[in-house]
């Protein structure tokens, strides 16, 4: 909808695009700076601190202030560095995780892409984030740096399996693999989201709503792997890694990196809301449909698509503030042993299910 | 078929956020398995036992407060009872107890950062605050005390500088109240989480013979299961009147001896602590205890060895006087120092993360390793 | 596979069971203060930056020997008898001025040692914690109420006093040698007989 707006107001198809392209960005920029701000306040509210109070009402400009900082910063490249590869992993990283945007169905009226194969796109591009981590850690030229490379490679790569193997079993049940058909389906009311069961009714639903929550645990934990958060942050691992591939990054590439780590944070989360919590549907109903305001919907869909989004960003920082940290080959144990066992016994019965 | 590998030599520190300090560790790696450990010191020197020949006696105790920043009492402690002992000066009651009142309330403010900062090193940064927050109102008491909040210079030969503020042992108490809950808080955030004890159990063993052969002491030999606790098996001060627990670990969620068990000896510790300060606030004799403070600090000649329970182990002091106001030779037996040693033993054939789990359990304090 | 389901099960009831005491920790009051804006009241016994009352130093060199870092650094001259320095607060009669007294609180340990032996207790410490600065020498606080105008002219006045003194004293002498020379020279003739 947003795209043909855009090339009726500019009659040309390539800048409708590419504007329609970086209208993500308008997004994820003004969500980075506010989540930052968020994980601070929220581990210093658990904590017993209060965290910034001096920018702005309770340090809400803090993060600003903290990336005109860091703009500033002399941009310091190691004498040894891979020179290229140091410079192209930052963006490389972010691009990976940008590009997962462009499947995502913001609202009704705007998806970046309308991609069938949805979801499947998000867990091929997201991938390669992994490359840009490696980079980053092979460029670095740091024992440091390296580990954190390798582990989150290792990291990244096994867990994407039980992440693939739920989404299999969400797949199954709505028989698509468009993000934005999957937001459709589970509409009207949050009783329709997959995690109830979705709009099978009936005996279906009753017997999914278990398996559903399961698989949306498994995927949960899996999503906080494939985001390097705690308790899988094993690249960055501050007590053991100093800060992993990006030990040696400063200035605007350390905040490149910064943006695409809370961007991924955020497209997991959406993934996990769109797949299980009904995307952009709102849980009781519009305003703008009792009003009869039509163009209020897609805005009140963005709402509580960004809400539930945040909302696991939250839960993503509460556990982090929550937890310690595996170990490397515990993270391993926990996929290949725990999740994917689990995922898989959870898909057969969810198959079975949806045959009766 | 195999593929021939190399060793990575990784230098962990003197800048390295989980090495407590500026220890720096050159690592052997076979990929993340840890080969060998070689511990460097040396990095915070100061001469502390040189500096000593140049001091008089009362002048060493701030040089002690030093040597172990987190249990700054207790090291004065067991400076001034090992010259008192040279010098044969019978203290005042009171002033005993409120000695140890002081060590014992050091002691949980010790293993309060020793639990907290390994939570630190496994990665969960909450605990570590909510023990702090804790820690901070035992400072407040010392500051009460004696006007210092780390290095408190408190404890004098045959006395103390101050006596308890008015307000001092009403203020304890409420605080041992305040704390008891907050250990159990602390043992369902962190002690028993399943992630916690996967990273900690069965990891660093340090069996009782290996740790006796170290000499390690302290709760890193009483998690080994050996039963030792100088304040009661050789009883200083007035120690031999409290009744407590020796703790010793017992191997709940893994080996006897590993990570976890040093961990929770500690954390034991701190409730054994209360214990012994509950009933000295019960004991505690009103009275001078400017009473023997002596004149003039010269003890006759002659040498001492004497040795207190620090929280981190046994701290010992060997003192040579030649009769004159300056000790002639100060040697400190530290207990970190002897526990560091037994690193290598203990990493061998485990993982880079282990490594940090294991330096992190014995617990040490780099100002008292290289003094 | 009883010991793989209890794992599964405690990995995620552990985690919950954490995950419960820090969000009812969200709700708790903050302990920590915003620092410059709002500050801690300082206990009575607090030990922060020396201060030394000039009026009532006596410049014993007490707190000088008890500093482990010496930190103080006092320098005296005799006030020569027509002056009068009066009394410190407690009585003691001053008998030296104090031209230098120095105190480096870069090096100040804070052990309050010189506080103690201070016979006129002029020197003590204070509540100020604030003095942080950009040059390692402005922490070094001249505490010396003389004028260096005043020091030199009471070195000098001590110089003359010496110099009468030592003049007088070697007149005294000479007059003592003169006398004795007069004595010998007395006797002289009776041994020259």
């Amino acid at each position: 909808m947003i795209q043909e707006i855009l090339i009726d107001l500019f009659g040309n198809e390539i800048v409708a695009f590419i504007i329609s392209a970086a209208l993500p960005l308008v997004f994820i920029v003004p969500f980075v700076i506010f989540a930052v701000w968020l994980e601070r306040k929220v581990s210093a509210h658990m904590q017993d601190r209060l965290g910034p109070m001096r920018v702005g009402w309770h340090g809400v400009l803090q993060t600003v202030a903290d990336f005109i900082k860091l703009v500033q910063k002399e941009d310091i490249i190691a004498a040894d560095a891979d020179k290229k590869m140091f410079i192209l992993a930052p963006i490389m990283v972010f691009a990976g995780s940008y590009a997962a945007y462009a499947a995502f169905p913001f609202s009704s009226a705007y998806i970046g892409s309308g991609v069938d194969v949805g979801i499947f796109f998000v867990i091929a591009i997201s991938s390669v984030v992994v490359a840009g981590l490696l980079m980053a850690g092979w460029a670095s030229n740091n024992k440091y740096s390296l580990y954190g490379a390798m582990r989150s490679a290792a990291q990244i790569v096994s867990y994407e399996i039980p992440t693939a193997l739920v989404i299999l079993s969400i797949v199954m049940v709505t028989g698509t693999l468009s993000l934005a058909e999957m937001s459709e389906l589970q509409a009207g009311g949050f009783w329709n989201w997959q995690i109830f069961g979705g709009a099978e009714t009936g005996l279906v639903k009753i017997l999914l709503i278990p398996f559903m929550i399961i698989a949306f645990i498994i995927f949960y934990i899996s999503s906080l792997a494939e985001v390097n958060r705690t308790p899988f942050d094993m690249p960055e691992a501050e007590s053991e890694l100093v800060s992993g591939y990006h030990t040696e990054y400063s200035g605007m590439k350390f905040s490149i990196f910064f943006l695409a780590e809370y961007a991924n944070m955020f497209a997991v989360s959406a993934i996990a809301a769109i797949l299980f919590f009904g995307g952009y549907q709102s849980p009781f109903g519009y305003i703008g449909d009792l009003l009869g305001i039509d163009w209020l919907v897609p805005f009140e869909q963005l709402f509580w698509f960004a809400m539930k989004g945040l909302f696991f960003v939250f839960v993503q920082m509460w556990l982090r503030w929550t937890l310690p940290r595996v170990r490397v080959d515990q993270l391993m144990t926990i996929c290949w042993k725990y999740l994917i066992p689990y995922a898989f016994v959870n898909l057969i019965i969810i198959g079975l299910i949806t045959l009766i | 078929m195999s593929l021939k590998t190399e060793e990575l030599t990784l230098n962990m520190g003197p800048q390295h956020p989980s090495t407590h300090g500026v220890l720096r560790l050159e690592v052997v790696l076979d990929g993340e398995v840890v080969v060998e450990v070689r511990p460097h010191l040396g990095y915070l020197h100061r001469c502390f036992e040189k500096h000593c020949e140049a001091m008089t006696y009362p002048q060493v105790i701030p040089y002690t407060d030093r040597m172990d920043y987190l249990a700054s009492m207790y090291n004065n402690f067991g400076y001034v009872t090992a010259v008192e002992k040279l010098m044969e000066i019978e203290v005042p009651e009171r002033v005993e107890y409120i000695r140890v009142i002081m060590g014992e309330l050091q002691r949980i403010a010790s293993h309060q950062v020793a639990v907290g900062t390994y939570g630190l090193d496994v990665g969960a940064f909450t605990p570590f605050l909510y023990l702090f927050r804790d820690r901070e109102t035992i400072l407040s008491l010392f500051e009460m005390t004696c006007g210092a909040r780390l290095l408190y210079n408190y404890m004098w030969v045959g006395g103390l500088s101050h006596d308890l503020h008015p307000d001092f042992l009403r203020k304890t108490k409420e605080f041992l109240e305040y704390l008891k809950p907050n250990i159990d808080e602390i043992n369902n955030l962190l002690t028993f989480n399943k992630i916690f004890i996967e990273r900690t159990a069965n990891v660093g063993v340090l069996p009782a013979d290996v740790a006796l052969n170290f000499g390690a002491t302290g709760p890193n030999l009483r998690a080994s299961g050996y039963k030792w606790d100088l304040r009661r098996d050789d009883p200083y001060s007035i120690y031999d009147r409290f009744d407590f627990d020796v703790i010793v670990g017992e191997g709940l969620v893994g080996t006897i001896g590993d990570c976890w068990d040093r961990y929770y000896v500690r954390v034991l510790e701190m409730k054994e602590s209360i214990k012994i300060i509950e009933q000295a606030i019960e004991q505690i004799p009103e009275g001078d205890i400017t009473t023997a403070l002596p004149k003039r600090v010269k003890p006759p000649k002659g040498h001492i060895y004497h040795r207190v329970e620090n929280p981190k182990g046994e701290l010992g002091y060997f003192i040579i006087s030649d009769g004159s106001v300056n000790p002639s030779r100060v040697k400190v037996r530290p207990p970190s120092f002897v526990s560091l040693s037994a690193i290598n033993d203990m990493s061998k054939g485990h993982l880079v993360g282990d490594l940090v789990a294991i330096l992190g359990s014995l617990d040490i304090v780099l100002g008292e390793i290289d003094r | 596979m009883k010991q793989y389901l209890r794992n599964s099960w405690d990995g995620i009831w552990t985690v919950l069971v954490g995950m419960k005491i820090t969000f009812m920790h969200m709700f708790t009051k903050s302990v920590t203060i915003q620092y410059p804006t709002v500050k801690v009241k300082l206990p009575e016994r607090v030990r922060n930056r020396l201060y030394v009352n000039m009026d009532d130093c006596i410049g014993c060199l007490q707190c000088e020997r008890a500093c482990p870092v010496s930190c103080i650094e006092i320098e005296t001259v005799k006030s020569v008898p027509s002056e009068d320095l009066g009394t410190t607060s407690n009585g003691k009669k001053k008998a030296l001025h104090v031209t230098t007294f120095n105190i480096d609180f870069a090096k100040c340990c804070y052990c309050q040692l010189c506080v103690f032996p201070c016979p006129t207790e002029c020197i003590y410490m204070t509540e100020t914690y604030e003095f942080s600065e950009f040059e390692r020498n402005s922490l070094n606080y001249k505490f010396a109420t003389l004028t260096p105008e005043e020091v030199v002219d009471k070195k000098q006045k001590l110089e003359v006093f010496d110099a009468e003194k030592a003049a007088a004293k070697a007149e005294a002498e000479k007059a003592k040698a003169e006398e004795a020379a007069k004595k010998t020279a007395e006797d002289k003739p009776e041994t020259e007989n």
